[in-house]
């Protein structure tokens, strides 16, 4: 735009740059640092990562808490379990989300941003309350046990909270707006002429489903499982609600380790891990959304 | 002294050279076309006069100040955008009233300009209107009422017709010349059109790759283009090329394949031996069944078109070249598919042009 | 193809699961708000002493205030940041950082939240021993929904911006505005319907969000989340039944709004572009 003066500039990027520097990209530095250190007693309860020692300055790095996190098989088993969970709930959400997406996408316009908005909308309500409601339909009181019983299915109330099964079900419930809003994005661009192109040489439905649809729908498919996958892995609501003692998600594992065992460097650490961890489909995800903008 | 003055302008996008070199005049009052196909630089020199490009190389002076650094917000010069640019989140009236407002004119002022604008194009009563209510159109005529409210001393037009149907392009163009009397502003009307530049502009200029190919009155530019490219574009010709040779009382063109040069007009001074190309009209085609006296060619009619005031014959002469002749009113109904005819036109008729 | 019965069969059944899905939970929750009984299991009539209850309920009334107080604040900052952000990434194609900044805007949408707040919670308390710095309450938690309520606003600006036609800006240009004129008076007011719904979708995220809050708040503020949180790890509780149905209200009205606003901007820019093909 003709001129709004370099000043005008200056500001426009510099303002929002400093605050991220400030309010994301330096904190994640010093949760760096504090990996780097050991738990003490005092405020803040680590040690410092340069200090006066009478004789200099001195550099007070250790990598003990990486050493405990390797060693202990707690947070590989929590690591692992995340993923695993995370894995699993972007795979159901996918296998739900994919024909809600196709429905909607097949219907008329109008209708169609209707339906979007109501996809949305549960979003916009508490996640936290959404999630609580679980709690009252799976617990062995709730309503699922109580129509179970009362039409004679079961004899026993079913174990349904506090397990495998809950955390997955709490995952795909509270994720699976991400899913089907990109899904719908592809959908709705793909050209019908193609599917017709192919049936009209002799695809039978499923190969075209296959062959066209599915791959040409890739890209959504990509964009909805990253916005699926990241979040969840670190997600610490829901397995703290309706997870069960056997339930090891490295969200609920940092929280216990900074709450409860109050050990600030060794959650630091578990961060540094996380982050790293991390890393590759965080970049995928932005070189993704980038190439978005760009077309 | 000239309204605007273009003096040796070039502008390159990357390795693309969009405008080449170009020198033009604009006089006041004059209603100026900018003709040539797409791509040829014509919008780029438009946007370059109005301060949203700057020229690489050469000058823009408007009314005897250069307007090199002149942001577009400082210059005299208002246009009038092809998608209309109307703003969509005020009406008609605020439209209108906003280049006046940024002057700083005073409120009951602003109202009667607005007012007075409304009512030259001829949009009365449509003062509140939003822009997502009017047909195209109008919303046409609000942006030619937006331009025109600042009276400045240069107002561009891009392809002002482009988006309009054909019945309203015909009207709309009556219209733009009368406004144009009326208020006296200096219209620069940059368009691809050729029916529409030759019938609105006192004087055209025709680009084409960037260079300015020719600049004259209309009549110039169709009777009597200065290079190829003029007549290829504006309009239909038939071109006939060769070496430049005697013939019977004067300068003629040998054409390969021809039996007997054919006559050039008779003030033509050139050189003999020389490459050239004539040019002539499909309407100056005269067909006959009879060989008529004088010069003339053997051709077979291969497809009439009937386009409701006259017709066009495309014709195939016995060397395979292709003819295109315009016969007015019911005149083509002489002449069927494959009927054998004598295509001759008065010599006066054909340009010649150099290579 | 698949014979259009088929499919419309299989469609409407897709639909009505997946909806049926997403919202069944939400639906019980306003049900049982109404139940005079404490338990599901049992449907003891309708009644509206859970709300009367929530209301009473001192300690959910403060903490309703402070998730009010904090979420305005953090909207607001929000819009002015993300905007900022947004429009620079929209508009200005290179400068130095650029890669480092997109990335800053991006990462905070995906990464997970406990370590958002782990690492915000260590810059407050690395400043409260540098400078004596900031006491950990509403301010902290204020900034900490600004960040990430920016990185939201400048996603929906910088969509917004991108489809917006330049020619409004050199028409009003060329009419005589100076550029500070033209961004205040033709683009901001073009991407209206994403600064309303940016400032809206800043505040209910900020109004939702529990664990960052819970990271980097102090002794004096507990949020809303924070109490709900609280009162349901002891298992059901008939007032947050109350709670919710409350703010599905609450927060269905303002984000139904934007939707409408939304889906009118797109109507009449739809209807726009076909006029001008005509």
């Amino acid at each position: 735009m003709t001129g709004l003066g370099r000043l005008g500039r200056l500001v426009l990027i510099g303002v929002p740059f400093f605050w991220l520097a400030l309010f994301f990209l330096l904190p994640l530095l010093i949760v760096g640092k504090v990996s780097l250190a050991e738990s003490t007693i005092g405020i803040p309860p680590y040690t410092p990562l340069i200090a006066h020692d009478g004789r200099g300055l001195k550099l007070l790095a250790t990598a003990a808490n990486f050493a405990l996190i390797a060693s202990d098989d707690l947070y590989l088993r929590a690591y692992l379990g995340s993923l695993g969970n995370a894995a699993l709930a972007t795979a159901l959400c996918l296998i739900i989300g994919y024909p809600v997406a196709y429905a909607i996408a097949r219907c008329q316009t109008g209708r169609r941003q209707l339906l979007l908005f109501l996809v949305m909308l549960p979003f916009w309500t508490s996640f936290l309350i959404r999630v609580y409601a679980w709690i009252a339909i799976l617990e062995p009181n709730g309503l699922v046990n109580q129509a179970l019983t009362s039409l004679g299915l079961i004899a026993a109330p079913l174990p349904l909270l506090n397990n495998q099964f809950s955390v997955e079900l709490g995952l795909v419930y509270s994720y699976l707006p991400f899913m089907i809003l990109p899904l719908y994005g592809s959908l709705s661009n793909l050209d019908r002429s193609l599917i017709e192109a192919a049936a009209d040489l002799g695809a039978r439905p499923l190969r075209v489903f296959l062959g066209v649809t599915l791959p040409l729908t890739l890209p959504g498919i990509a964009a909805g499982s990253l916005l699926v996958l990241i979040p969840a892995i670190g997600e610490f609501v829901i397995p703290d609600l309706l997870g069960g003692p056997d339930t090891l998600m490295i969200g609920k594992v940092l929280w216990d380790e900074f709450f409860n065992n109050r050990d600030w460097p060794v959650a630091a650490a578990v961060a540094v891990v996380l982050v790293a961890a991390l890393a590759v489909p965080l970049l995928a995800a932005q070189r993704f959304l980038e190439r978005g903008h760009a077309r | 002294m000239a309204l605007l003055e273009i003096a040796g302008v070039s502008k390159r996008f990357g390795a693309t050279t969009a405008v080449d070199d170009v020198t033009l005049r604009l006089e006041r009052g004059a209603f100026f076309g900018l003709l040539g196909p797409s791509g040829c630089g014509k919008t780029t020199l438009l946007r370059m006069i109005a301060g949203f490009e700057s020229p690489d190389s050469g000058r823009i002076v408007i009314d005897g100040v250069d307007a090199a650094g002149l942001p577009p917000y400082a210059r005299p010069v208002n246009m009038m955008f092809q998608s209309y640019a109307l703003f969509p989140h005020m009406d008609v009236a605020g439209n209108i009233a906003f280049g006046l407002r940024q002057e700083r004119m005073d409120r009951r002022r602003i109202a009667a300009r607005v007012a007075e604008m409304l009512a030259l194009v001829q949009m009365p009563g449509y003062a509140r209107r939003r822009p997502h209510e009017l047909s195209g159109g109008q919303r046409q005529r609000v942006a030619l009422a937006r331009a025109l409210a600042k009276m400045p001393k240069l107002l561009l037009l891009d392809e002002p017709l482009a988006a309009l149907d054909r019945k309203l392009r015909a009207e709309t163009r009556l219209e733009l010349v009368g406004i144009q009397e009326r208020v006296g502003i200096t219209f620069l009307v940059v368009t691809h059109d050729q029916e529409e530049a030759l019938s609105m502009a006192s004087c055209i200029a025709v680009m084409d790759r960037g260079r300015l190919v020719q600049t004259g009155p209309p009549a110039e530019i169709y009777e009597r283009p200065a290079s190829r490219l003029s007549p290829n574009f504006v309009g239909e010709v038939n071109l006939f090329e060769g070496e430049l040779t005697a013939g019977f009382n004067c300068l003629a063109l040998a054409v390969t394949g021809f039996p007997e040069p054919i006559p050039l007009p008779s003030g033509t001074q050139l050189p003999k031996g020389g490459a050239a190309a004539l040019v002539v009209r499909p309407e100056k085609l005269v067909l006959s069944h009879a060989p008529p006296a004088g010069f003339a060619i053997a051709a077979t009619v291969s497809s009439v078109g009937y386009l409701g005031g006259g017709s066009i014959v495309h014709l195939a002469t016995e060397q395979q070249k292709a003819l295109k002749a315009y016969l007015p009113g019911t005149a083509a109904g002489a002449f069927g598919r494959g009927t054998r005819v004598w295509v001759a036109w008065p010599a006066e008729d054909g340009v010649i042009l150099m290579q | 193809m698949i014979p259009p019965r088929a499919a419309g069969w299989f469609g409407l059944g897709a639909l009505i699961l997946g909806f049926g899905f997403l919202y069944a939970p939400i639906v019980l929750l306003v049900l049982y708000s109404f139940n005079a009984s404490r338990l599901v299991t049992v449907w003891a009539g309708f009644s509206t002493r859970w709300y009367g209850a929530l209301l009473h309920d001192e300690a959910f009334g403060a903490a309703a205030l402070t998730s009010l107080e904090v979420a305005a604040m953090a909207a607001t900052v929000s819009l002015v940041l993300g905007s900022c952000a947004g429009f620079s990434m929209a508009r200005f194609a290179r400068f130095p950082g650029r890669l480092v900044f997109g990335f800053a805007l991006l990462a905070p949408l995906v990464v997970p939240e406990v370590i958002l707040g782990l690492s915000l919670l260590l810059l407050f308390v690395a400043c409260e021993s540098w400078f004596g710095g900031p006491s950990r309450g509403m301010l902290t938690i204020t900034v900490a929904h600004a960040t990430f309520g920016a990185c939201f606003v400048s996603v929906l600006v910088r969509a917004q911006l991108t489809g917006f036609d330049r020619a409004l800006e050199e028409a009003a240009l060329d009419l005589g505005a100076r550029p500070w004129t033209v961004l205040m008076r033709i683009t901001l007011p073009g991407i209206r319907p994403a600064l309303v719904s940016g400032w809206l979708l800043a505040f209910t995220l900020s109004l939702d969000d529990l664990v960052i809050a819970s990271f980097v708040t102090g002794p004096s503020a507990t949020t809303l989340p924070m109490a709900v949180f609280s009162s349901v790890r002891l298992g059901v509780s008939p007032e947050v039944n109350a709670l919710a149905t409350l703010f599905l209200c609450v927060v269905f009205l303002p984000v139904a709004f934007a939707g409408w606003l939304m889906a009118r901007a797109e109507r009449r820019r739809q209807l726009t572009q076909q006029v001008r093909g005509e």
